[in-house]
């Protein structure tokens, strides 16, 4: 009875995320690399298999730190910030990981590593919230104060996700509009490189359930750790 | 204390509306289109500006030796002549999109820096795409 309300290590459903992520990255990667080139970029366009990946996980972690702030705020429970915290962190590295692709791509296609236009500075901000919100994790001792603060930035940190990817249609930017168009539901892409990228989403996404619930049962051991 | 909250969130709310759609949204716009700076010269006079439009078909004329690249960039309504000292980035070719940075000086566009918009469509080769074919495609596109 306690060891279900205090697990001391991952449950199934968190090694089958994991499991099946790590099995079908591989795959995923097999695809990315046997996808056409693009007509215009050549071979330059495989890197989009990891950038979208990478942006798409950022903007989903973002959402789930959102949802479980929101929790927190609402419920004081603590198990809700320990999961805001966890999507918080890797929600950080695959936007990170984003930015990064997305600098290695724009030099041979746009010419620069870096420019200031509306998606890359609304992203750099948005990254640079989330470092914010570790920042100020690591500033407050009381446990208590630090969910609430954090679950603060949690809440307003988000704002800036759907900014970040409309950014492209609201203002006249250098980068592209999406490909794959949530607002209209056009897709601009062969269906080769189409489904190498779901696929890569897919593998991506459950990565990120597993590595939420691992980091959220870490943060549990830490926690009571912290109590003892 | 709810409404305490509800009072600080619409605040917030408010301000970041009024940045995203009021005075920051203007600063936002990344370039301009020539009609654009034309029409308003005086505003930009001597300050360095971003154009962006398309590169006119038959107008690219690059001298390798000295790496000057002139081409004439239009928006459909108004054309400015370009001069870019430096290679072109790869995917720069005639109808592409491009950002150029630079200012104006005795009617031509002197550029310090050359940016390719590409657009957000992906396709594949129609000829197919075995590595000769692909190799052929990228010389053919420079």
């Amino acid at each position: 009875m306690l060891k279900a309300a205090h697990p001391e290590r991952p449950d199934a459903l968190t090694w089958a995320f994991l499991g099946l992520g790590v099995l079908l990255l591989p795959v995923g990667l097999y695809l990315a690399l046997s996808a056409p080139p693009d007509v215009n970029q050549g071979y330059l366009v495989r890197i989009m298999y990891l950038h979208v990946p990478g942006a798409w996980l950022g903007y989903l972690a973002f959402f789930v730190t959102f949802l479980y702030s929101l929790l927190y705020l609402l419920r004081q429970d603590p198990r809700y910030d320990r999961v805001a915290l966890a999507s918080a962190e890797i929600g950080l590295v695959f936007m990170g990981l984003a930015l990064v692709t997305g600098m290695l791509w724009a030099r041979p296609t746009w010419g620069v590593y870096w420019t200031w236009e509306p998606r890359l500075t609304t992203t750099a901000i948005l990254f640079a919230v989330y470092v914010g919100y570790f920042l100020l994790r690591g500033a407050i001792e009381d446990p208590e104060l630090r969910a609430k603060a954090a679950a603060a930035v949690g809440v307003l940190g988000f704002i800036n996700v759907p900014i970040s990817y409309m950014s492209v249609k609201w203002w006249r930017s250098l980068h592209q509009t999406q490909s794959i168009d949530l607002t209209t539901g056009k897709v601009h892409m062969d269906p080769a490189m189409l489904q190498a990228l779901l696929f890569n989403l897919l593998v991506f996404t459950l990565l990120y359930l597993g590595f939420v619930r691992f980091r959220a049962l870490v943060a549990a051991l830490e926690a009571r750790k912290e109590e003892a | 204390m709810r409404t305490k909250y509800l009072l600080g969130l619409a605040v917030i709310l408010g301000a970041l509306g009024y940045l995203v759609f009021g005075g920051l949204g203007q600063n936002l716009v990344y370039f301009l289109t020539p009609s654009e700076y034309l029409q308003d010269q005086a505003r930009y006079q001597n300050r360095p500006v971003r154009l962006g439009g398309l590169v006119k078909q038959g107008t690219v004329q690059y001298d390798k030796d000295r790496l000057e690249l002139r081409f004439v960039l239009t928006d459909g309504v108004a054309e400015v002549p370009v001069f870019h000292k430096g290679t072109p980035p790869g995917m720069f070719k005639e109808g592409q999109g491009v950002v150029v940075e630079g200012r104006f000086q005795d009617g031509v566009f002197q550029g310090t820096n050359l940016l390719v918009k590409h657009s957000e469509t992906y396709q594949a080769p129609k000829a197919g795409w075995t590595p000769e074919e692909v190799r052929k495609l990228i010389e053919e596109a420079k």
